[in-house]
């Protein structure tokens, strides 16, 4: 009762507001220098790359001098000579090796990229061959509908697919993940929630598995399932094997994501009266969702490419088996490694298309994960900034709505002198501009 | 001047109060159940050593361990087994992949903390995590129909002209033949380590991003400062500072190098005999030995493979451990861990 007359007879109500504070990642401090290039500089390094580019055709292709093979190298070391000359022409010596290491380092960049691209490109344009050659006899599912139980290895591509091993690489990894997701966060949790000398040791053993060779991974599953419990290579085996790879990746990514989560968010729940569970459940891991996600699906894109355990758990099959309990169950890149073990051409076509499609599946979820974990804990896109405030001011008029039916039941019932209390149409107004 | 003096006795503050946390049930119970996550995973790891170990006993027992690591050969129905040939390429693929990949992913990793353009770094850093994501069956299938083909003639040049150096020198071959015998240069230790190295950049990459990124703003500046290049500035403030975080970094590459199973698989064709030849076709692993002998295997063969993984978990972990005992303890990683 007395509350609420302070409230009103209060002159100045403060802004009520609570923000998100912006934080900057803890790692860049802000730079503050940067070093910029005259035109001059600018210009050497196009024309030196434009005259040994020049200088590699001519010697390869056109004179026939050198073979293609030795073209990019006599064209790289020529560019790096061309340029230090170009450079030193006006600078001194210190500039000129400046300038030398910032090329090599360029190159190296570029190197890492080409490789990239060239082992996508090759082996995507490989299985692209077979995807098309579908097409051209008529429309023709085959490839995605069928399973090679009754292909035989000299039947065309038209004959035969990889829907078992699809079905395989959706039910492993989907067990997989209903292991690790809820096992991983509760870990990641434990490690920055709870802390303490034990949680220690149990990140340093994470780490250390997160290099678990992955074939050791396959053995154990073997010996402790397939020979103690199962007795026979089957699908569930490999998801285990897989969950074992995943976990340690998950647990990781997902600790990461959670350190991000401001302490004084924490702090505020709990010094709200929340408990340490409701601050984990309200706080932390809605302010660290889209992370998570990120973690999630990134660990996801790395324990759907994993070959080494299911080779030694799950077994080689062509037939379709939905259960995964029972039998033998062949995944995406299994499959691809015993297409590309056989000489038949057209099983090694299979292969390529077979991983083909595992690499784009891959690169699907790593680009979900980029859309997905584009921002930094606590901060919000748009849409959700929007949505928050739109939740916001449900709660405020909630509140206002309790707050006049309170003081009119105060009127009425304690002293007929008190005003109606301005406050509330301050308060909309303040949360309306917000 | 006068001196204040307080009335109160100082053994007033002296204790102070004892806290103490009472958590509610539901804590308690969220307490207990991510702390037996946590358990479980723990548990999970020292099952893996302890189901390895369990199996492995009766192979090595019935060897004995000095022969099972000086054994070259790899035959459990006569009872003759050993990891000697194995580890040893599995060391060389390892260190040739380190020989690509550490300069590559030093370079890379400088270029992205101190030379790209901000916009460019962004996408170099996802071009980092991609390529850690695209499957090792992936990379082998490159390897095996693309890289191969190209690189044999490397192989056939260096072997031609460096042959006289005993780790190039490949058996049989015929430097003055015209048509060279390209076989004999396939499915070398060479090339299954180039791809290894490959796949072994990402980590390396991130890992000295990681502590590049990490090199002090007011350091930088202050050698930029006393008339430093960027050169300067990364040779005499950045690598020092991140010296740490390149050797962890390129243990935790040599650790997965170690592992790698299926891009290996792929290429190589097993043999048992130590040989120094990295660019002669045959090399194994201990990890490809396991992919490719786990189905013909009969119990006792079974359990022999179990002691190649057991010795092939002990030396990454070992690997591994160092490796992040050494980044905490640098400069650039003493703020990272906690």
């Amino acid at each position: 009762m007395t509350a609420v007359q302070k409230t009103s007879d209060e002159a100045e109500p403060r802004e009520l507001r609570t923000v998100v504070p912006e934080r900057s990642p803890v790692t860049s401090e802000q730079e503050r220098i940067r070093i910029g290039m005259s035109l001059d500089q600018r210009i050497t390094a196009p024309g030196a790359m434009a005259a040994s580019v020049a200088l590699g055709l001519l010697l390869g292709p056109v004179l026939g001098l050198i073979s293609p093979g030795w073209v990019p190298l006599v064209s790289f070391v020529w560019f790096l000579g061309l340029f230090v000359v170009l450079v030193s022409l006006y600078e001194n010596r210190t500039t000129v090796r400046d300038r030398f290491w910032a090329a090599l380092l360029w190159s190296a960049g570029g190197v890492v990229v080409t490789v990239l691209f060239m082992v996508i490109g090759f082996v995507l344009l490989r299985g692209w061959s077979v995807f098309s050659h579908l097409s051209w006899h008529g429309w023709n599912h085959n490839f995605f509908t069928t399973d090679m139980g009754i292909t035989g290895p000299l039947d065309p591509i038209t004959k035969g697919g990889i829907l078992h091993a699809l079905v395989g690489t959706l039910e492993q990894i989907g067990i997989a993940l209903f292991l690790t997701v809820p096992l991983g966060i509760a870990t990641a949790v434990f490690l920055n929630e709870i802390g303490g000398r034990y949680a220690r040791i149990v990140r340093t053993v994470v780490e250390a598995m997160t290099a678990l060779p992955s074939v050791v991974a396959g053995l154990f599953i073997y010996g402790a399932v397939i020979l103690l419990v199962t007795r026979q290579f089957n699908g569930f085996a490999a998801s285990l094997a897989i969950t074992v790879l995943m976990l340690p990746i998950m647990i990781r990514s997902a600790d990461v994501v959670m350190r991000l989560v401001p302490g004084n968010l924490r702090e505020a729940g709990l010094a709200l009266g929340a408990g340490q569970w409701s601050v984990v459940r309200r706080v932390v891991l809605p302010t660290a969702r889209s992370g998570l996600m990120t973690a999630i699906i990134l660990a996801t894109a790395h324990g759907i490419g994993e070959t080494a355990p299911v080779l030694l758990t799950a077994g080689v099959t062509s037939n379709l088996n939905f259960n995964p309990f029972n039998g033998p169950q062949i995944s995406l890149p299994l499959a691809a490694l015993e297409f590309v073990k056989s000489p038949e051409p057209v099983m090694r076509a299979r292969g390529f298309a077979t991983a083909a499609t595992l690499l784009l599946l891959v690169l699907v979820l790593f680009l979900l994960a980029r859309l997905l974990g584009g921002q930094q804990a606590g901060q919000l896109t748009e849409r959700q900034r929007r949505r928050r405030a739109a939740r916001s001011e449900h709660d405020l008029e909630r509140v206002e709505a309790n707050y006049l039916a309170i003081s009119q039941l105060l009127a009425e019932t304690a002293s007929p002198s008190t005003a109606a209390p301005a406050g509330p149409s301050r308060y909309l107004s303040s949360g309306e501009s917000s | 001047m006068t001196t204040l003096t307080s009335d109160l006795d100082p053994g007033d503050f002296g204790e102070p109060r004892a806290l103490t946390t009472r958590y509610s049930l539901t804590d308690r119970i969220f307490r207990g159940t991510s702390r037996s996550a946590g358990t479980f995973v723990l548990l999970v790891m020292v099952l893996v050593g302890g189901f390895l170990t369990a199996h492995a006993v009766r192979a090595i027992s019935s060897v004995g361990v000095v022969k099972f690591v000086t054994t070259q050969e790899w035959s459990p129905e006569t009872n003759h087994f050993g990891i000697a040939a194995v580890l040893t390429f599995t060391v060389l693929i390892a260190m040739v992949a380190l020989t690509v990949a550490v300069p590559l992913s030093l370079g890379g990793a400088l270029f992205i903390t101190e030379i790209a353009p901000p916009r460019l770094k962004k996408i170099m850093t996802s071009v980092i995590d991609l390529m850690a994501a695209v499957p090792s069956v992936v990379y082998g299938l490159w390897g095996l129909s693309y890289l191969q083909n190209h690189v044999v003639g490397l192989s056939y040049w260096i072997s031609t002209y460096f042959g006289w150096i005993p780790l190039f020198k490949v058996d049989g071959a015929e430097p003055g033949n015209p048509l060279p015998n390209t076989a004999l240069y396939t499915s070398s230790t060479f090339i299954a380590g180039l791809i290894v190295g490959m796949m072994i950049i990402p980590i390396q990459t991130s890992m000295m991003v990681e502590s590049f990124s990490r090199a002090p703003q007011g350091e930088r500046e202050g050698a930029y400062a006393l008339g430093a290049t960027r050169w300067g500035v990364i040779r005499s403030v950045v690598l020092p500072f991140g010296k740490g975080g390149i050797i962890g970094g390129v243990m935790l590459g040599l650790g997965r190098a170690l592992g790698e199973t299926i891009a290996i698989y792929l290429i190589i064709s097993p043999v048992f005999s130590v040989s120094f030849h990295v660019l002669q076709n045959g090399s194994n692993s201990v990890a490809a030995m396991i992919a490719l002998r786990y189905g013909e295997a009969n119990s006792f063969a079974m359990s022999a493979l179990m002691a190649a993984g057991l010795a092939l978990f002990l030396l990454t972990m070992a690997i591994n451990f160092t490796a992040s005992m050494i980044i905490s303890r640098s400069r650039s990683g003493a703020e990272s861990e906690v």
